[in-house]
């Protein structure tokens, strides 16, 4: 995915889309066509290094470098999370580490879905934008040293 | 106020259900229909009121105070000990040790008794349905110890091979913990064969009853278990308080497992001699509030009465089962013929917590993901399931709506 948005701009435009739903159901339903819509992981990307565990789903991350920015791919065995995790690359993917370290990730608040990122066990989406800020960490870091 | 006199007459649900004020909230716009019971069940007012009434009008701290706040908070306290006895048919009062929770129960045994019973080369027999509070215990131990931990198997029903269990049971047998009931697939154990068996062989058993003692009749006196543990919170109590039952020469013999106040007949720095039962396994200033209040639990159980509540259970559980057959894909983790008012399920192509969040959508609360049973999910070669748990206040019509949020989940999901 390769866009010209800042972050905040594509943030902005998830917002505006989920402010055209009247209903949890309707919000729900296009998080889920979201999560059909992204493409299967490779089998050779869903090794256990990948793997991003959750106390019930399972999310594989994998990344790229360049040009000095991050392309993240990913997949969940739940549809909800894939959902979640295809808005994550939208706003994420194509940035330097420095731009993904530094944003905070508000939309995911402003569109309702803050309880997927609440401190329970039941899903790996906290831990998989701590992971996708881990890479961009790690890369900064490897870039800086060299 | 309803009178708990018109419940006894004739089982009447939404007489009941008048007493459990969360059941009227709504979750995400909707009527909240709650069937994650085996998880929790909801409190009654009866419950609700204990609390409150302890806090504005007993709070002292028990057994040592002279004052009247101190008496009352005692009496109150040693009550719920008097009432569980009686609830699991208890020899006496001093057997029923009050802990944490069933967790607790297990960890104590496991510590006190296990350190001083279980040697190198000793077997311990567990099951292929236990929760990890039932396996992870023992697993310590038997590291410890050097000692080996065998687990009985289960058939494609998730019924317990007593066959196998037997093959398992030699004089290197120390103990046997199997639940009485599977949290995730719902399994009544014939724990009293076992219990037999097991004291054939010469090993003592430990029974987890979290999720039997609200279902089913206790009585550990003729069951013959060794330990017995379970948690108030499960039988509409408050969480924080559970009960193990021991036999009294056991406990008697169990070197303490918290050292602190309470538990101690005499301290000097030489020497700590040990109170007696039940205070020796009770040391530092108790859960007083929810002990005091599980009385009043067990008591709403008991006026509504164990057997009107099973029926109530068991008629949703065959209602459940057969409209959740009707589904297309849909299948049910666990058909033993025994079983208390839980049902777990998978459907084929969707993943079991995308159902969890659009069945919550729906305002319904049902449990999704390993059950902390993560050995027996693997058993199965299923990652999870979700589990609907019936509590004595579901209706049929509660039933109605998981089918149809579960409809209407599947037609979103595929």
């Amino acid at each position: 995915m390769t866009t010209n948005n800042t972050i905040e701009q594509t943030e902005r435009e998830i917002v505006e889309e989920f402010g055209l739903f009247d209903s949890w159901d309707d919000k729900y339903e296009y998080i889920i066509d979201l999560g059909k819509k992204l493409p299967t992981l490779d089998d050779k990307f869903k090794l256990d290094e990948n793997k991003v565990k959750g106390c019930q789903s399972t999310v594989w991350l994998a990344t790229d470098l360049k040009d000095g920015k991050i392309y993240y791919k990913a997949d969940s065995d739940a549809m909800i999370v894939k959902g979640l995790i295809s808005m994550l690359i939208r706003v994420l993917s194509g940035h330097t580490p420095d731009e993904i370290l530094n944003t905070k990730l508000d939309f995911i608040n402003e569109i309702g879905m803050t309880s997927h990122l609440a401190q329970t066990r039941s899903n790996g989406l906290l831990s998989m934008v701590k992971q996708m800020k881990n890479y961009a960490l790690a890369y900064k870091l490897k870039t800086e040293a060299a | 106020m309803i009178e708990t006199a018109t419940i006894e007459k004739t089982f009447d649900v939404e007489s009941i259900r008048k007493h459990f004020s969360i059941l009227k909230r709504q979750v995400k716009g909707k009527p909240l229909v709650y069937l994650d019971n085996a998880a929790t069940t909801q409190k009654p007012k009866e419950v609700i009121e204990a609390l409150v009434g302890y806090y504005s009008m007993n709070n002292a701290n028990v057994h040592r105070g002279i004052h009247t706040l101190a008496e009352e908070a005692t009496a109150a306290y040693e009550a719920t000990r008097d009432t569980v006895a009686s609830f699991i048919n208890a020899a006496s009062r001093e057997q029923i040790i009050f802990t944490r929770g069933a967790t607790e129960g297990i960890n104590l045994v496991a510590y006190s008794w296990g350190r001083a019973n279980i040697n190198a080369g000793d077997e311990i027999i567990i099951s292929t349905l236990e929760h990890h509070s039932n396996i992870v215990p023992w697993q310590i131990l038997c590291e410890e110890k050097n000692a080996i931990l065998k687990v009985i198997p289960i058939n494609n029903s998730g019924e317990l091979l007593i066959d196998e269990y037997e093959k398992l049971l030699s004089s290197k047998t120390k103990l046997v913990a199997v639940s009485h009931a599977s949290n995730t697939l719902g399994t009544i154990n014939p724990v009293k064969k076992i219990i037999e068996k097991a004291h054939a062989a010469g090993a003592i058993v430990l029974i987890d009853g979290a999720q039997s003692t609200v279902h089913l009749d206790i009585d550990v006196q003729e069951m013959d278990c060794d330990f017995f543990v379970f948690s108030g919170h499960k039988v509409y109590g408050p969480t924080g308080v559970g009960v193990l039952y021991g036999k009294k020469e056991l406990l008697e013999a169990m070197p303490p497992f918290l050292g602190g106040g309470e538990m101690i007949k005499e301290v000097t720095f030489v020497k700590t001699t040990y109170n007696e039962l039940p205070y020796k396994f009770e040391a530092g200033t108790p859960n007083i509030a929810d002990v005091i209040a599980l009385k009043a639990a067990l008591d709403f159980v008991n006026k509504i009465g164990k057997k009107a509540i099973r029926r109530h259970e068991d008629e949703l559980l065959q209602y459940a089962t057969a409209a959740l057959q009707e589904i297309k894909g849909l299948r049910i983790i666990g058909t033993a013929k025994e079983k208390v008012s839980v049902i777990s399920f998978v459907i084929e192509g969707i993943h079991p917590q995308d159902l969890g969040i659009l069945l919550d959508n729906s305002g319904i609360a049902v449990r999704t993901g390993h059950h902390c049973t993560e050995p027996l999910m693997a058993c199965f070669g299923i990652p999870g399931t979700a589990r609907a748990s019936f509590a004595m206040y579901n209706t049929k019509q509660e039933v109605d709506k998981l089918i149809e949020g579960l409809n209407k989940a599947i037609k979103i999901l595929s």
